[in-house]
């Protein structure tokens, strides 16, 4: 029906079994029902928020206020919503793996190979495209221009259209479980599996477009994100005085800028193996697949500093407060971040000791991985250090953060193993890996965004997260990540290769049972996490902390009321120091009001970032089907809307002096009103944002 | 201190020059394979050691990158690039060749 | 902070236009970065020419493909159009009328358009004889290289024609100059990775 007259021209190679409830129709197994299962849950969840917005009328502010803003904190907290949901889909994946894994030692299980191999291609994709960069890249944008005394970031409609191309990237992810099917080559994509001769369907297209929009909405970020950092700097903000955060976001962004194209580069080069034929890296007429695995861990292993870097940052500012001391050893840490950044660009192969280049070029890259343990090395002593002797409070930031300095040593003492390549040869694609890379992962870069989010969620929304629920999910988190991930280590060492559907031999048994444990307390760690949002909402009015200075904060972003005005601050400050706002604190009255308030200029919103965002993505589908007009029509739309705009003029809005002044007076009679808190009581409801001070 | 019209003609002679040496440069590189008069590896180290230099030329004469102290962070930028640059493409050679080899 | 202080790579205006150029610091810093991110997709296509230069399977190679005088007239082109571009960046920081201005740009635009079509033409060249980057690793790579130079040539001969409307239209405001800015590093970046290709591909291939 569908391949008849116009039709395939229209819909490209779209037919009705594409649509999984066709195929849960026509072979009604579990693995197909739950395919169509997730199908369904993702339209439901559609249609939901879709006739709840509707319902609460509620269209023309999200468009206006949030979806065209240009404002860095908007950007930012989107960025973090699109985490969130992401981190979801992805969990749910990694349960569905472990329970398939657990069931299926001697037996079929109830997911079918295929299946199988689409979750854990989506599960690591979207946990390192869509879950971790969304988080870090989202944060950053939050809090660094706050922390660097700035209005904004240096390119506001840059940053709106990076967030738009990484959130059309999520939503291709999202279409993928609606339409058609995803990738079954993992998340690193390798062909020649991925080549058209052995996946001729639309998953590797579905995969290399969702990652190459993504990709380049990071390399815009990173652009945006350095050039900030260099030039967007309040006066006395010397680059030896940046917050630990600023630093490694720096550090972030360049790796975002010389890594990310080598990705770029690699999807690049398949799709052109793929689309025209081009021979890169296929067995035939001289392709080189060996090529592709270069390119790829070019980009692979910077993205794995790319991800932990900015947590570092995260734990240096949550020790330093939540100890109420100076930072230990500020330049020896920058020094590290800086070595770290440099050295991720010699190390790449140890992705691929077991290749076949020689044992010297081998060992060369071994060495390298494992001096890349010694600046990582100092970090960890300067932060036990900052703690020493300090009045250390244990909120829950501070609680991820000690777990990390644990559970990631233990990581690294796996990764030093696997950086020897003998001993690389020998659990190469086992388990022992993916225990490894989740030890690393799941405290180096989840704990340390949720350190960062309850730590400055009172920032960005005015009130505090809920204890309690926090140290649930807080304490689920630590013990499902033991359970989940010490088995595989165990099994890894035993030999069963990563990325398989079914086993055969009953001895693997309990360390599977014991691992799908672990799995579920991680996602009973991920509600608790929700559970915590709810119920702090409903009590925000006892938790707030307007005043915007809960934790005795030391950096310039708690110098300004929670959440803060749209412009940052009514007057650019002047920094004299490391700690500016602790030491201002303690040497005069860091609240008293400027003599005059100028008129400031920010950019308005525009509606270019979504535009853009939407039409690549649907450029990016029709690429996926072969619907050639919805790409054409896309890449001409993606080109008129740039040129459109840069025709635009008066792109700016302006606050009179007069509005600025009302905003600050009523931010300080809160000051003025609130009861200053000690640090003994910091997490009950006497906080009201204004730091008790003894000097 | 130069007024604007010193300037001017100071830029326009920036152009210039680049724009000539950029010729000779090139012309040589390519009299060089033309008329081959050396080994061809003789000759490939010097198509690209002349490449190198013109290279360098349009930083200076085009894009007026300068070692004048309030320019650095363009310099920088430049050097770190090129570091990287040549790590991932010398890397990238030598695995592969050293894969190529070995699979002879 | 001084007039004359220079704050990002190309031409500075401080000396004609000061409230331009207190703009322009990090609006061409930043095109600046984005440049250099560019030149490693460049530095790594030129990689993975190198890797598949053997891979040529039994089908043509460097040697019969490559036409060395027709290489070399297109370096001139833009080598050229490099230095008309550097009037066009002059006659905007010091107020030429509007007309020389736009006659530079006009005579990089079709100097570019030239090279381009030196450049169709080697292709359709290389494709009747059989080059065409379906054949082999090595054409693939070629292929992959040198035309996305040419797309880069391309965009920036539209840029030059938005530019040339904005021109019109707008006058020389602020972020007039800024484009014209950063569409010159863009210009004379091109150019340099054109010297490269010229060099390590052309040249390189056609040494005997
Ligand atoms: C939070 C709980 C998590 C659980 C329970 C979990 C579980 C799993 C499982 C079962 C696999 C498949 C192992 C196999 O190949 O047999 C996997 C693979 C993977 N996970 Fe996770 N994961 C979690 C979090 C994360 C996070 C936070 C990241 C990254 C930021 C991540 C990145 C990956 C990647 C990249 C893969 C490899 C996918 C592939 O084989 O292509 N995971 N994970
Ligand atoms: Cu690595």
């Amino acid at each position: 029906m569908m391949t008849q007259g116009i039709w395939p021209a229209v819909l490209g190679r779209f037919d009705w079994h594409a649509l999984p409830f066709v195929r849960a129709w026509e072979n009604p197994t579990a693995s197909e029902i739950i395919g169509a299962g997730a199908a369904l849950l993702v339209i439901i969840g559609a249609v939901v928020v879709v006739v709840l917005i509707t319902r609460l009328g509620k269209w023309r502010y999200l468009w206006s206020e949030w979806l065209t803003s240009l404002d860095h904190k908007k950007i930012g907290i989107m960025y973090i919503v699109l985490a969130f949901v992401m981190l979801s889909r992805a969990l749910i994946e990694a349960v569905l793996i472990r329970m398939q894994q657990a069931a299926a030692i001697d037996n079929a299980g109830f997911i079918a190979p295929d299946h199988f191999a689409q979750l854990f291609s989506t599960h690591g994709s979207i946990m390192i495209f869509f879950m971790a960069m969304p988080f870090l890249v989202g944060l950053i944008n939050y809090v660094m221009p706050l922390q660097i005394g700035s209005r904004d970031v240096a390119f506001p409609l840059l940053n709106s259209i990076s967030l738009w191309l990484t959130g059309g990237a999520a939503g291709l992810m999202m279409v993928s479980l609606v339409i058609g099917e995803f990738s079954t080559g993992g998340w690193s994509g390798y062909p020649p599996y991925t080549e058209l001769a052995f996946s001729p369907g639309v998953g590797p297209d579905y995969w290399i477009w969702a990652v190459t929009l993504g990709s380049i909405g990071s390399t815009l970020t990173g652009i945006n994100f350095a050039v900030t950092v260099y030039k967007m700097r309040c006066p006395g903000m010397y680059l030896m005085r940046m917050p630990l955060f600023v630093w490694t976001s720096l550090c972030t962004s360049i790796l975002m800028i010389f890594a990310m194209p080598a990705l770029t580069v690699a999807t690049a080069l398949l799709a052109l193996d793929r689309y025209l034929g081009f021979h890169f890296f296929t067995n035939d007429l001289g392709g080189n697949m060996m090529n592709y695995a270069n390119l790829f861990w070019l980009f692979g292993h910077p993205e794995v500093y790319i991800l932990i870097l900015p947590a570092f940052g995260v734990y240096s500012e949550v020790v330093s407060t939540f100890s109420t001391k100076q930072l230990y050893g500020y330049t020896s840490l920058v020094l590290a971040t800086m070595a770290i950044a440099l050295l991720s660009f010699t190390v790449w192969v140890h992705h691929f000791f077991t290749m076949g280049q020689n044992a010297d070029i081998n060992a060369v890259f071994g060495i390298a991985t494992m001096t890349i343990g010694v600046p990582t090395g100092v970090k960890i002593y300067d932060w036990i250090w900052t703690m020493f002797r300090g009045q250390v409070r244990f909120t829950v930031p501070m609680l991820y953060s000690l777990a990390f300095m644990m559970t990631f040593v233990l990581g690294g003492f796996t990764g030093i193993l696997l950086a020897f390549p003998p001993l690389d040869y020998l659990v190469h694609n086992t388990l022992f890996l993916v225990a490894h890379f989740h030890n690393m992962l799941i405290p180096g870069l989840l704990y340390g965004m949720l350190a960062g989010y309850h730590y400055w969620f009172p920032k960005a929304f005015g009130f505090r997260l809920n204890e309690k629920w926090g140290r649930i999910s807080f304490a689920c988190w630590v013990v499902g990540f033991y359970i989940a991930f010490m088995p595989l280590y165990v099994l890894g060492a035993a030999g069963v290769a990563r990325r398989t559907q079914g086993m055969f031999d009953p001895i693997f048994r309990p360390w599977f049972y014991l691992a799908g444990v672990g799995a579920l307390i991680l996602v009973a760690a991920l509600g608790a996490l929700f559970v915590q949002l709810w119920v702090s909402i409903r009590e925000r009015d006892a938790n707030g902390v307007f005043a915007g200075d809960p934790w005795d904060g030391r950096g310039l972003e708690w110098s300004t009321s929670a959440p803060p005005p749209e412009y940052n601050y009514a007057c650019i400050p002047r920094v004299h120091g490391r700690d500016p706002f602790f030491d201002a604190k303690r040497r005069d009255d860091p609240y008293a009001p400027p003599a005059s308030y100028d008129a400031i200029e920010l950019p308005k919103s525009s509606m270019t970032g979504p535009m853009i965002g939407v039409v690549g993505a649907a450029t990016a589908f029709g690429l996926v089907w072969h619907m050639w007009w919805l790409t054409i029509i896309g890449v001409l739309a993606i080109i008129a809307t740039v040129i459109a705009r840069s025709f635009a003029r008066h792109v700016h809005q302006i606050f009179p002096p007069d509005e600025v002044k009302r905003t600050e007076r009523r931010w300080l009679r809160a000051v003025a009103e609130a009861t200053p808190t000690s640090r003994e009581v910091e997490m009950t409801s006497v906080n009201q944002g204004v730091a008790e001070v003894s000097s | 201190m130069s007024g604007p019209n010193d300037s001017k003609r100071d830029e326009i002679r920036s152009y210039a020059i680049g724009y000539c040496v950029a010729l000779a440069l090139t012309g040589a590189a390519f009299a060089a394979v033309h008329w081959p008069s050396f080994a061809s590896t003789t000759t490939l180290a010097i198509v690209l050691g002349l490449a190198v230099v013109q290279t360098v030329v349009h930083f200076r004469f085009f894009l007026h990158i300068s070692l004048r102290k309030s320019a650095r962070d363009d310099l920088q930028l430049i050097l770190f690039s090129m570091l990287i640059v040549i790590l991932m493409v010398s890397g990238t050679l030598v695995i592969l060749f050293n894969l190529r080899a070995r699979m002879m | 902070m001084s007039a004359n202080e220079i704050k990002h790579a190309g031409l500075n205006l401080g000396d004609t236009d000061e409230l331009t150029h207190g703009q322009a610091g990090s609006a061409v810093f930043g095109f600046w970065v984005f440049l250099m991110s560019d030149a490693v997709i460049f530095a790594l296509l030129f990689a993975t020419y190198g890797v598949m230069l053997p891979a040529t399977v039994g089908g043509p190679t460097p040697a019969s493909e490559y036409k060395i005088l027709s290489a070399f007239l297109e370096t001139l082109t833009l080598l050229t159009s490099s230095f008309t571009f550097g009037m066009v960046s002059v006659a905007m920081k010091h107020g030429a009328s509007r007309r020389q201005l736009l006659s530079w740009m006009g005579v990089t635009l079709v100097l570019g358009a030239a090279f381009l079509g030196m450049e169709l033409h080697d292709f359709t060249t290389m494709f009747g004889d059989g080059a065409y980057p379906t054949r082999s690793g090595y054409l693939s790579s070629f292929f992959a290289l040198v035309p996305l130079h040419g797309l880069h040539v391309f965009f920036g001969s539209v840029w030059i024609i938005v530019m040339m409307v904005q021109v019109m239209t707008f006058g020389l405001d602020a972020r007039v100059k800024i484009n014209i800015l950063r569409l010159s590093l863009f210009w004379h970046f091109l150019d340099i990775v054109w010297i490269a290709i010229f060099s390590v591909v052309y040249l390189q291939g056609l040494i005997r």
